[in-house]
């Protein structure tokens, strides 16, 4: 080639010592920075793989576990409410009525606050307050939903007996048609107490996302409907949520997944009675709580495939609300990259 | 018609700051009912007897420190185990079925309810080995952990801007050595934030505990045998008749939540530092 | 090299037919030109020009990306830098590169500057510590930095971030210098002593500057390519460029009528 070292110009002061090139071609050296590339990414390869394997380990053994009571009952198991341990009979509709009920009204009293708390961040509070605020609805999440049980079971499901109850049967149990909601008399626990500690535990996942959506409204939208005369209310309900509505439902749909899965907390008030009632105040159950309080006093085979079975069907819900709510979540950030 | 709409606007804004209130007076009813009914129970013998038969006195020795070696360990497994996943995912995941497939189901795992994770453990360790034990508390533990890690790692190291590699690969240095030297010290605070959730996850936990660690009323160090921990040892003192009982669960039941808050708020510290860096 | 005769007997860098693809984007069409040693060879040209592309060839920085080629010869020291043989790490090691943005890594300054050459040289502490300093006052940061070494780099300023970043490139005592718009993020002050650095360089290096300031080209360099839409349209000495483009289309661009 053209290249002629004769002219080379460097100087004194800077000369490359042959030494060191000579030490950056050491094919050992050489050799063994590409073995230890290979090793690394080998050594990440093979976590991800069992990452992979227990994981899919996990939905496998549900369903293997579960096979001897599909087997026994089929499709009834989704429509019969009957749960006999003793003639092994075994049906599901029970705990996942309960668990679906419990959801239901977990995200009907959850869904306003959480609006409320996130407009309230995002638009009313004084910045100074944003923060601490913010972290202590968030801090509600980290709370261990033992607790929730605890206090439910103990603080809560008293005082709601005394008080609560009896006026919610004298309000809304007289309109005809949903009066039969709020029959019966006044226990504390039950499928609606079950649902109001699930709300408290919602909320800030709900929350949380549907604030971090405001946050992502462009200001200039929201400052050229000031502009236009609207007041604040009108330009949260015209132009915020409108903008974010597919993130709410994201949220809101997150919210549900941890309302469906949630154990503890729901075991402690729900009562646990394998009944189907149509009163909200009577006690009843959902999938996680029969777990909970059932399987490790499960014996016979079917008995057990039977609960992992209701395992597998509450894993199945979740997933497809899971999957709801992530595919809206993904839709939004596509939305939102088109714009920028 | 403007008094309408201000009237309608006023209204709505009240119930904007009911709500939080509302929220707000939750958090704050909740943790007084533990310092009032737990605050009793805090005392010496909470951390240094036994947990009693219901009329004896004691403590929770054996349940804080089964809870502590469970948490621990399975943090110590879990942890390399999602730091690798996590990073395969993010450096080498462009290419292949392996990340796709894996993110994927990481996701699904990250939401599920705990209570399936311990349904799994029971069916493939319990039920074969026969008995309940520390170590398939542990196992269950370290399957909450490692979706959290992955995914934190994940995102922590996509959130590092491609300049610095490509900075560290301009001056010559191998693959590894960039990861290992540069990326993850770049994204260090962020999966530490991860790793410290995940802690307090974990230590909370009850309901994959059930089937797995179950208690043991007794000291016991053997992990493999049934482990006495917080949760499941609050969750019976709680439901169980006795009232010395319940006054233990509720010591039990502030203890839980002072750690696990004040796991949050250094998780919180560490991401704050995380977010200053990246600035 | 027709226009440039002289530039062949000093070539540092020749580049042959070179082209280069993003997936199907074809980036660059048959390039060829010559690096002179010892001198500034500016890239200028309007954004998508493919000005940076062709410098992330040098050391084939592409590579990072899997859909990213590049088709041809790029010799350097009479061996084809992009033949599959060529390993990456050492040309890396060789040919030293400065970014856009200042891109300090997450550790003290003294890490900073000693990460590459702990890569290749087993120096000992005070060995490590000369050529640290050594590398800190070429880049005209020593003074500022001397007392907090152990500071983290991302502590520093941007103008000074950006000089840290090229004593880490320097210490590895390359041989050609890349620098993609070393100054686009920083302040005038920054940028004119970033240009005085550059001047004292090039004593000790080839260097190869992508900008999208005409003023900074004429300023530093020797020599200056014109690119557009992936082609090298004019090529030759920047004195000439400036003054006397051959081609139209570099006249529009320079004299602003363009671009």
């Amino acid at each position: 080639m053209h290249v002629n070292y004769t002219n080379q110009s460097n100087s004194g002061a800077f000369s490359l010592p042959d030494k060191r090139m000579a030490k950056i071609h050491a094919p050992s050296q050489l050799k063994r920075q590409l073995f230890y590339d290979l090793l690394f990414r080998g050594a990440t390869w093979i976590f991800t793989l069992i990452v992979l394997i227990l994981l899919t380990g996990l939905v496998v053994s549900l369903v293997i576990g579960s096979l001897p009571a599909v087997k026994a009952f089929g499709f009834n198991f989704l429509i019969s409410g009957e749960w006999n341990p003793v003639t092994e009979q075994f049906g599901g509709l029970v705990p996942i009525i309960g668990t679906l009920v419990t959801s239901i009204i977990a995200l009907s009293i959850g869904i306003p606050i959480s609006f409320g708390i996130a407009l309230f961040l995002t638009e009313l509070s004084p910045p100074w307050l944003r923060q601490p605020l913010g972290t202590a609805i968030e801090l509600l999440a980290g709370i261990p939903s033992i607790i929730y049980g605890m206090w439910g079971l103990f603080v809560f499901a008293p005082l709601f007996a005394k008080t609560g109850q009896p006026w919610l049967q004298d309000t809304v149990g007289q309109i005809p048609g949903i009066d039969f909601l709020f029959a019966g008399a006044f226990m504390g626990i039950g499928t609606l107490t079950a649902g109001i500690i699930l709300a408290i535990m919602v909320i800030p996942f709900i929350a949380a996302v549907m604030r971090d959506v405001f946050a992502v409204v462009p200001s200039m939208l929201k400052e050229s409907a000031y502009a236009s005369g609207a007041t604040t209310w009108e330009v949260i309900w015209h132009v915020v949520i409108p903008y974010t509505r597919i993130g709410m439902v994201g949220g809101i749909m997150l919210g549900l997944g941890r309302a469906l899965g949630e154990t503890m907390a729901v075991t402690f008030v729900i009562g646990n009675a394998h009944q189907l009632h149509a009163s909200l105040f009577m006690p009843g159950n959902s999938i996680a709580s029969a777990l909970a309080n059932e399987f490790t006093e499960a014996d016979g085979e079917l008995y057990t495939a039977a609960l992992i079975e209701l395992g597998l069907i509450l894993f199945l819900i979740t997933f497809i609300v899971l999957a709801c709510s992530k595919i809206l979540l993904l839709q939004l950030r596509k939305r939102d990259g088109d714009i920028s | 018609m403007y008094t309408r709409r201000r009237i309608v606007n006023a209204i709505n804004l009240i119930g904007s700051v009911l709500a939080m209130g509302i929220g707000l007076a939750w958090l704050f009813w909740i943790l007084f009912t533990l310092f009032s009914k737990g605050f009793g129970g805090m005392n010496l013998a909470l951390f240094t007897q036994m947990t009693p038969a219901p009329d004896e006195n004691g403590g929770l020795l054996n349940a804080i420190a089964g809870s502590i070696a469970m948490v621990t360990i399975a943090t110590a497994i879990g942890t390399p185990v999602g730091i690798m996943a996590g990073t395969y995912l993010a450096e080498f995941g462009q290419r292949g079925w392996l990340a796709p497939v894996t993110r994927f189901i990481n996701d699904i795992l990250l939401s599920a309810p705990s209570i399936v994770i311990g349904l799994f453990v029971y069916t493939v360790y319990v039920a074969r080995v026969g008995h309940f034990s520390g170590w398939a508390g542990v196992l269950a533990l370290s399957l909450i952990v490692i979706p959290v890690v992955v995914r934190t790692t994940e995102d922590m190291l996509r959130l590092i801007p491609n300049s610095l590699r490509e900075a560290a690969a301009a001056l010559g240095a191998p693959h590894w050595k960039i990861i290992t030297l540069v990326t993850w010290r770049a994204s260090k605070a962020g999966i530490l934030t991860g790793i410290l959730l995940a802690i307090a996850r974990i230590s909370g936990e009850t309901a994959p505990l059930l089937f797995t660690a179950l208690n043991n009323q007794f000291w016991s160090v053997d992990m493999n045998r049934p482990m006495a921990n917080l949760p499941v040892v609050i969750f019976q003192f709680a439901m169980s008749p006795y009232e010395y009982w319940q006054e233990l669960a509720w010591a039990g039941a502030l203890l839980i939540t002072l750690s696990v808050l004040a796991l949050n708020i250094i998780a919180r510290f560490f991401l704050r530092k995380h977010e200053q860096i990246n600035q | 090299m027709n226009e440039i005769p002289d530039m062949a007997n000093n070539a540092k860098v020749t580049i042959h037919d070179l082209d280069f693809f993003y997936a199907k984007y074809h980036a660059l069409k048959s390039i060829n030109m010559a690096i002179t040693k010892n001198k500034v060879t500016a890239f200028i040209g309007p954004s998508g020009c493919g000005k940076s592309t062709l410098l992330r060839t040098f050391n084939r920085m592409y590579q990072l990306y899997p859909s990213q080629e590049a088709k041809g010869k790029i010799i350097m020291d009479s061996r084809n830098i992009l033949d599959a043989k060529q390993d990456l790490n050492i040309l890396r090691a060789k040919v030293g590169m400065v970014f856009q943005k200042p891109t300090p890594f997450p550790m003290s300054i003294f890490d900073n500057v000693a990460f590459g050459v702990k890569l290749y040289e087993p120096l000992k502490r005070n060995e490590l510590a000369e050529r640290v300093e050594w590398a800190l006052d070429k880049a005209a940061l020593w003074d500022e930095v001397k007392d907090k070494l152990q500071h983290s780099g991302t502590s520093l300023s941007g103008g000074q971030q950006q000089r840290l970043c090229i004593a880490r490139t320097i210490a590895v005592k390359p041989e050609v210098v890349l620098l993609d718009e070393p100054t686009s993020a920083l302040d005038p002050i920054s940028t004119a002593r970033i240009e005085d650095l550059i001047f004292t360089l090039k004593q000790d290096y080839t260097i190869v500057i992508v900008t999208h300031n005409m003023q900074q080209a004429a300023r530093v360099s020797d020599y200056t390519a014109y690119m557009y839409l992936g082609e090298l349209i004019e090529f030759g000495n920047t004195d000439t460029i400036f003054t006397t483009p051959k081609q139209r289309a570099t006249e529009d661009y320079i004299t602003g009528k363009f671009g």
